[in-house]
């Protein structure tokens, strides 16, 4: 007895119809659970990180050096115009030849930082262009200093204003955590890919882990709402 | 053996493009057509098809593309069709661009004034006569410059068939790197060729966008003078 070898249960699959097995599923449910936690860490990490990146950026790129202004935007055009499995595999496989060896938790991390920090730059950028002058004029004249004139006149008011298209990119950024298993990082596609390996219910458990993410982003969206709440006063109001 | 990174490596390379520009163009022209019935079907006056329109993004707006490609390709299998690289990609990557696409062409189709909208209709026009003769020709204008930005995005979409062992230019960097082991080089130079189809369509997209900008600015001024 034992576990039937594969080349028999392919040539078993030829003559009888496949029938679903979601109770495997359910016996790993435990294991699924816990990968759906990796991928939420991973990808909250990611977005602190990302948006840190991206708020540097965007505030290097209003800077009077021309140097400083041109690398920002080549960094974020070379980003958003190559994959990210491509951008994955270069931190992954390609830096250690350059002396950074990584663990696949750690690349896994970085790909997504640079990935969502070009994409952020972008987004912080147009919010932090769409602040009007005058208030820029408005916030010298009352003698603010340059960190709070840049904390409440700039920063705030640009995130208010971006906070939706912000959510959007966090979420691409969850979903796309999904390719990271290809360097079998820790997160939920990877823990399915184990148990895939030793079961064979492929159809059972990608179905399974989709309708996961598919959850993660609704709570995702749920939970940027509710930020956007506590930060702005606001309910819905996406404009 | 570990092969040299020769001009035969790099010219493998570049010949590999060929695959992703073809699964791109493929996934570009169908994802198009189902994304306008889905475009058409948000906008329809029949509260069930809208929210069945609505249910098809949300599902492929919220899940990975990856989860969409390996439930086709390990699908298709449960069916009794014999798993085909090409066909799954071809397949998942129509999908999740229809459903991006069809997001894009609803907002602009709404974006077009609700005047034109009771002009069509007093003109004695059906909802569909509407959406064809009236509405789309306005809406196809401002749709172009996201619609060339989101081709980036499905072209670097197929390189995730590469997973599911289609043999585009990741794949072909996969193999070329298992022969040279020479990654830095190879995945540099298949990151340079992504971009060199990329950046050009990034930038068409924001030239585009531009000129519809002061396209809309002057006749906005000419109807004010």
């Amino acid at each position: 007895m034992g576990t039937p070898r594969p080349a028999i249960a392919y040539a078993a699959l030829e003559h009888v119809t496949y029938v679903f097995q979601f109770g495997t599923v359910w016996r790993e449910l435990d294991q699924l659970l816990l990968g759906a936690w990796l991928t939420v860490r991973l990808s909250a990490m990611a977005m602190v990180l990302g948006l840190a990146v991206g708020i540097v950026c965007a505030v290097g790129k209003t800077s009077s050096l021309r140097l400083v202004r041109g690398l920002i935007q080549g960094y974020v055009e070379a980003i958003r115009n190559t994959p990210f499995l491509v951008q994955l595999l270069l931190i992954f496989l390609g830096l250690p030849s350059l002396g950074l060896r990584l663990t696949p938790d750690q690349a896994a991390l970085l790909a997504m930082v640079v990935n969502l920090g070009a994409y952020a730059t972008e987004i912080v950028r147009a919010g932090i262009e769409a602040v009007p002058h005058g208030q820029l004029e408005a916030g010298r004249a009352l003698g603010l200093k340059p960190w709070h004139i840049f904390r409440f006149i700039v920063l705030m008011p640009a995130l208010r204003t971006i906070s939706p298209a912000l959510g959007s990119q966090f979420i691409l950024i969850m979903l796309a955590s999904s390719v990271v298993s290809v360097i079998s990082a820790e997160e939920l596609t990877a823990v399915a890919d184990t148990i895939v390996a030793r079961n064979f219910r492929s159809f059972e458990f990608y179905l399974t882990i989709t309708a996961i993410y598919l959850g993660l982003s609704l709570v995702f969206q749920a939970t940027f709402a509710l930020i956007d709440r506590a930060l702005f006063g606001r309910w819905g109001d996406r404009r | 053996m570990i092969r040299e990174f020769t001009i035969n490596e790099v010219w493998f390379l570049v010949q590999a493009l060929r695959w992703t520009v073809l699964l791109a163009l493929i996934a570009f022209a169908g994802g198009g057509l189902v994304g306008l019935a889905i475009a058409i079907l948000r906008v329809s006056q029949a509260r069930l098809s809208r929210a069945l329109a609505l249910g098809y993004i949300k599902i492929f707006q919220g899940t990975p593309l990856l989860m969409q490609l390996y439930l086709l390709h390990f699908g298709s299998s449960l069916v009794g069709i014999e798993a085909n690289a090409w066909v799954s990609a071809a397949l998942a990557l129509t999908l999740y661009s229809s459903a991006f696409l069809s997001e894009i062409w609803r907002g602009c189709i709404q974006a077009i004034p609700r005047g034109q909208w009771d002009g069509a209709h007093a003109l004695g026009l059906s909802h569909l006569q509407q959406l064809r003769l009236v509405i789309l020709p306005q809406a196809v204008r401002i749709a172009i410059p996201p619609t060339v930005g989101f081709l980036v995005q499905i072209l670097k979409g197929t390189s995730l068939a590469s997973i599911i062992g289609f043999t585009e230019l990741t794949r072909a960097a996969q193999m070329v790197n298992n022969a040279t082991f020479r990654p830095l080089i190879v995945y540099g130079l298949v990151a340079g060729l992504y971009f060199s189809l990329c950046w050009p369509l990034s930038l068409l997209s924001q030239r585009l966008e531009r000129r519809l900008d002061w396209e809309e600015l002057r006749t906005v001024k000419a109807s004010v003078q």
